[in-house]
């Protein structure tokens, strides 16, 4: 008689609690959580690593990544995960902000982060729009698109264009790395994770700052089902928001 | 010990490397970058880290990151800095990670200017940032001062783990005076069981200010108070200074304080009975002392480098016992009152028995 044994192809990642979500159907969050507990795992860092959370749906990165997290003002959590960075030189340090937090109000400190090389990980989560306060406008809002603050559709002349970040931080000295992804299908979500790999491997080979672009569903304040949302990352967002590499540093180069 | 000619910015900085400080974030502004030059020259020397960042919202934020790692950090600014890193005081508060912030106080409102001021004093003492926090404010009068009350910072802001604010000024900052090195001798600290460094061997930790759950916030805002309440009844600090016969108390702190100790010495000369009371601690305030001098029937003049800030807490600390006046120099050049113009005010306000 042959013996047959279960096995989990994907078993949760060390570095995910095991919790149930709270996220809304739908929403790419769960995703992004459970592809930074991947690349933590991978680099064997869990015990090591410090997350810093940011103000939005994505402060409850919290509950469920399963490694020290401190949690930031609005905006700010590259200047914390600097002060991290210099006070634990060995550990592991990771942000993970969305769109209002990264590219609004905190591009000072993001920018700053990155020039300087602060070798920590930048995850970003863009949605095109304001999750946690209900669906406001965002820098990274697309033209057209109707928000609570955008009830016209947001227009240039008003509001102007939606900011592209991953390829807005490349040219920056300090960074070693910058890239985009998207969760909406497996082809996509395989690839990202490889970037978020990628963006822990460059801090973990202190080549500098590590920054990742995931585009993300909101389906609640899109005011779509999960699968229309998915939808329009591929259709509406991923030609605005090209998928890709923006900067791949090898190596240190100290000028 | 010997005494060295020392400037009030630069005692404070060496005080903060005496007290195991290694991490400095800052934003320059005037008065105070003697301390952050003076800090970026010391620290590379000793393995600490001075960082200058893009802005005071950077710099508190990095501060708050250090500090999470259980590390001593500190920045200083003035005004309009110590204005943009009220968000993260409050966060600090919130989140209960320790911090020293130094404001040594320029002119506003706006930019105001970069003479002495003490127009700071509500923003300090209130919690300058949202939501019902403290933090202890430490008002040096003189150079000693600036050394010894940053080690007490340190001290208290890891004891309670709370941000505590240094409020000096510009006059303070740039003197020079013998300056006494000493250590002072303080009570051991509690371990630090709470700050992020890897969560090998443990749990993971959270550090966090946010409480969504039902009654989560008002027990957490509770907790607070009660540590606000043990401060309170604690680390009361002031200087009494000939009140005991006194008929008429001044009450000043920091620069002014030591004005007036002048011109109480000259009232004194002429038979009047005045003392000085200064409050050290600005926040736990020393009510009950006051309030103690308001029994004895006491009158107040309160005299401040501002429009009237403090003496709200002096009124509020003799409730209707005694009669507290008010003299007033706000800033601009020139303004530093004279041992003279307190006298003078001392004798338009002293009881007339
Ligand atoms: C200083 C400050 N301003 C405004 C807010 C309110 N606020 C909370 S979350 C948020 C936006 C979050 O949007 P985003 O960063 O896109 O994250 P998401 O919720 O979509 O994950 C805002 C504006 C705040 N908490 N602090
Ligand atoms: S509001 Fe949007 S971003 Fe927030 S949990 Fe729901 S779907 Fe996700």
């Amino acid at each position: 008689m042959s013996e047959t044994a279960e096995k989990l192809l994907n078993p949760r990642p060390e570095s995910l609690v095991d919790i149930p979500t709270h996220f809304c159907p739908g929403c790419h969050h769960g995703i992004v959580h459970r592809l930074v507990a991947e690349a933590i795992d991978h680099f064997g860092l869990r015990e090591k690593a410090i997350g810093v959370a940011c103000v939005g749906c994505s402060v409850f990165l919290y509950n469920y990544l399963n490694t020290d997290v401190v949690e930031a003002p609005h905006g700010r959590a590259p200047a914390v995960a600097t002060g991290l960075r210099r006070a634990l030189p060995d550990r592991l340090i990771y942000t993970y902000q969305g769109d209002g937090d990264l590219a609004a109000i905190g591009t000072s400190e993001i920018i700053h982060a990155a020039n300087r090389g602060e070798p920590i990980t930048v995850v970003f989560v863009n949605n095109t729009t304001y999750g946690m306060t209900g669906g406001q406008m965002a820098p990274t809002t697309l033209l057209g698109q109707k928000t609570t603050t955008s009830p016209y559709g947001r227009d240039f002349h008003q509001a102007g264009y939606p900011i592209k970040m991953a390829e807005f931080l490349a040219p920056l000295e300090g960074v070693a790395f910058s890239a985009r992804g998207a969760v909406d299908r497996v082809a996509n979500l395989k690839r990202t994770r490889k970037l978020i790999f990628r963006a822990f491997e460059v801090q973990v080979q202190r080549l500098g700052f590590g920054f990742v672009e995931v585009l993300s569903a909101c389906p609640t304040n899109w005011g779509m089902t999960p699968i229309e949302a998915a939808k329009r990352v591929e259709e509406e967002m991923i030609p605005y928001f090209p998928l890709g590499i923006f900067k791949e540093r090898k190596e240190a180069d100290h000028l | 010990m010997k005494k060295k000619l020392v400037k009030g910015n630069e005692a404070l900085a060496q005080a903060a490397i005496e007290a195991g400080c290694r991490f400095y974030f800052g934003y320059p502004i005037t008065p105070q970058n003697d301390i952050p030059e003076y800090l970026a020259r010391e620290f590379p020397k000793l393995g600490g880290t001075f960082l200058q960042a893009e802005s005071e919202i950077g710099s508190i934020n990095m501060v708050l990151g250090a500090s999470a790692a259980g590390m001593r950090a500190m920045t200083s600014s003035s005004g309009p800095g110590i204005s943009l890193m009220q968000e993260g005081l409050s966060y600090l508060a919130g989140s209960e990670i320790p911090a020293v912030v130094v404001n040594v106080q320029r002119s506003g409102p706006g930019l105001g200017g970069i003479s002495p001021s003490q127009g700071d004093y509500f923003q300090a003492t209130r919690g300058g940032g949202h939501g019902d926090y403290r933090t202890p404010v430490l008002a040096p009068a003189s150079v000693q001062e600036m050394w010894d009350l940053t080690f007490l910072a340190f001290d208290l802001a890891d004891r309670y783990r709370n941000p505590v604010v240094i409020l000096a000024d510009a006059m303070l900052g740039q003197m020079k005076e013998p300056l006494e090195m000493r250590k002072p001798e303080l009570p051991p600290l509690p371990a630090k069981d709470w700050i992020l460094e890897g969560c090998q061997g443990r749990d993971k930790r959270l550090l966090k200010s946010l409480y969504l759950g039902e009654g989560e916030l008002e027990k957490h805002c509770w907790r607070l108070w009660a540590k606000y309440e043990e401060i309170k009844k604690k680390e009361v600090r002031c200087e009494a200074y000939r009140i005991e016969d006194a008929e008429l108390v001044v009450v000043a702190f920091g620069s002014p304080a030591r004005i007036a100790k002048g011109a109480i010495m000259e009232a004194r000369e002429q038979g009047l009975k005045v003392g000085l009371l200064r409050p050290i601690t600005l926040y736990p305030y020393p009510e009950k002392e006051l309030a103690d001098l308001a029994d004895q029937g006491k009158t107040f003049l309160v005299t401040e480098l501002n429009v009237g800030q403090m003496v709200e807490d002096v009124r509020m600390a003799a409730g209707r016992r005694a009669e507290v006046h008010f003299y007033g120099r706000p800033p601009g050049a020139g303004s530093l009152p004279s041992p003279e113009d307190i006298l003078h005010e001392i004798r338009e306000t002293y009881p007339a028995r």
